[in-house]
């Protein structure tokens, strides 16, 4: 078989192409990233206007933030970490795992009651001490900050002996969602930001829990040793700080 | 590390818990997988196949699929879990028998497969034995062939004993982690790991350790002295 020969010239070309291709491949990076469960539906708008904007791309792992947190300090190839409470990322700059002075208040989380049915939770959680009321799930609180706030408020509605028998503990805040989603749960303490959709509750019933209640719930990204020199890394912090981003952010009822 | 001497109560709680359920679900499989292997090794019904299959399914099976179907079928919103509560049956998820149900499922090959290959070497000849001295099915399978395949039943109750303790992610996924309920050891060390407890993960884990294999030697040593009896 005979290949038509190459000549110097177009040699030249093709190197001058892939040169360019792999200049062009270094503009454009990808970051793994590390997202708190709560986050998972703002984090996949950010990162598609990440790829529209900058080109560069996110692969996106979701769980608890104690999990995270815990498989980081264990080498975990993440470049960012969106934690769900500023201890755990505080934490791993005092470990030389994060790069001092990129930690960063991306959002300020609100813990609901939630149920699937509608009607079920009354706006001041009176369904808490209903006789019939069913299993109440919420987040492991060794691992998952919305858990803890779970568990703040139980205490200070002095329910949580009361109520013991009847919750179930989800691994991660997404868990506790599917739990109550899929009707296995009777309610469930939940992100708001995982029942609203464009500012509007999805489905069901809630009692958005008042802060006093509980800590705010501060929600602290960082900028992780491995991610330290990459370019999708950065530009994903950059984003998240910036002001269209934030009111995206809080149309999924967050402050900031 | 921390020393291996202590195990705390929630831990304590966790193994008790563990033995139990694994001791209910092994009991219910005697009872459930002994005549299924008679059946799958006697049976000439073109069904026998699929079944077979069904049955093996649980090996290759991602627990993942196992649990989501526990989920999402048998929680009150689900078809099955709707005519569960229709009946006054509780849903499973959540709850004890929830978890025996499906270690049931999950350990039901190791019960079958070892019962069914001795019922198959056991061959034609001491069944027309038993017809020649009349005996009826009943007692033929009862009398001949139970004894006859003891061992297949010991190293069936023993694999879905540790099958059963060894099961993790059905658990984590239907669960819901409640203490002397649901968290039984595997999905406890998995909590302690991911909490950074250490020292905790380190003590169950090194029971589990220790567990799994004298189980496994016992198994070898059972079964050379099976061996060593077949030829004597």
């Amino acid at each position: 078989m005979d290949y038509p020969k190459m000549g110097r010239r177009t040699l030249c070309r093709v190197l001058v192409l892939l040169a360019g291709a792999s200049v062009a491949g270094a503009h454009a990076a990808e970051a793994q990233v590390a997202v708190a469960a709560n986050f998972v539906e703002p984090i996949k708008a950010v990162a598609a206007v990440l790829e529209k904007t900058t080109g560069h791309t996110v692969r996106i792992s979701i769980g608890a933030s104690g999990a995270f947190y815990t498989q980081i300090r264990n080498g975990a190839p993440f470049d960012v970490f969106l934690s769900a409470d500023n201890e755990r990322p505080e934490m791993l700059e005092k470990d030389g795992l994060a790069q001092p002075g990129t930690r960063f208040t991306y959002a300020i989380g609100k813990l609901v009651l939630w149920s699937a049915k509608a009607g079920r939770v009354d706006d001041k959680g009176a369904v808490l001490k209903a006789a019939d009321l069913g299993k109440v799930a919420y987040a492991n609180p060794k691992t998952a900050p919305y858990g803890a706030a779970a568990v703040q408020v139980l205490e200070k509605l002095a329910m949580k002996n009361a109520l013991s028998p009847k919750l179930v503990q989800g691994e991660s805040i997404g868990q506790t969602f599917n739990f109550v989603k899929t009707g296995n749960a009777d309610v469930g303490f939940v992100a708001l930001s995982q029942v609203l959709s464009g500012g509007q509750l999805k489905e069901g019933s809630m009692w958005v829990i008042p802060q006093a209640n509980y800590d705010p719930i501060r929600q602290d990204a960082v900028l992780l040793k491995r991610g330290a020199d990459n370019a999708a890394a950065k530009a994903l912090l950059q984003l998240l700080r910036s002001p269209n981003i934030k009111d995206l952010i809080r149309s999924y009822g967050y402050d900031l | 590390m921390q020393p291996l001497v202590y195990l705390t109560p929630d831990n304590l709680q966790a193994l008790w818990l563990t033995a139990r359920v694994a001791a209910l679900t092994t009991l219910i499989l005697l009872l459930l997988g002994t005549p299924l292997a008679w059946w799958l090794a006697r049976s000439r019904s073109w069904v026998v196949k699929p079944v077979g299959a069904l049955v093996a399914l649980p090996l290759v099976l991602p627990p993942s699929v196992l649990g989501f179907y526990l989920l999402v079928a048998l929680g009150p919103e689900g078809p099955l879990g709707r005519w569960m509560l229709a009946l006054g049956l509780p849903t499973l998820p959540f709850t004890f028998a929830g978890l025996v149900v499906a270690s049931v499922f999950y350990s039901l090959p190791f019960m079958v497969q070892p019962v069914l290959n001795s019922m198959q070497a056991l061959g034609e000849r001491p069944l027309e034995a038993a017809a020649t001295l009349r005996a009826g099915p009943m007692d033929t399978f009862f009398s001949v062939v139970l004894p006859l395949c003891r061992p297949g039943l010991v190293t069936g109750c023993i694999m879905s004993f540790a099958h059963t303790v060894g099961e993790f992610g059905v658990v984590l996924m239907v669960g819901g982690n409640i203490p002397g309920v649901t968290r039984v050891v595997s999905v406890q060390i998995f909590d302690h790991v991911e909490a950074l407890e250490y020292a905790d993960a380190h003590r169950l884990a090194a029971v589990m350790l220790a567990f799994f294999f004298a189980v496994l030697l016992a198994l070898q040593m059972y079964s050379a002295r099976q061996a060593r009896k077949g030829r004597a």
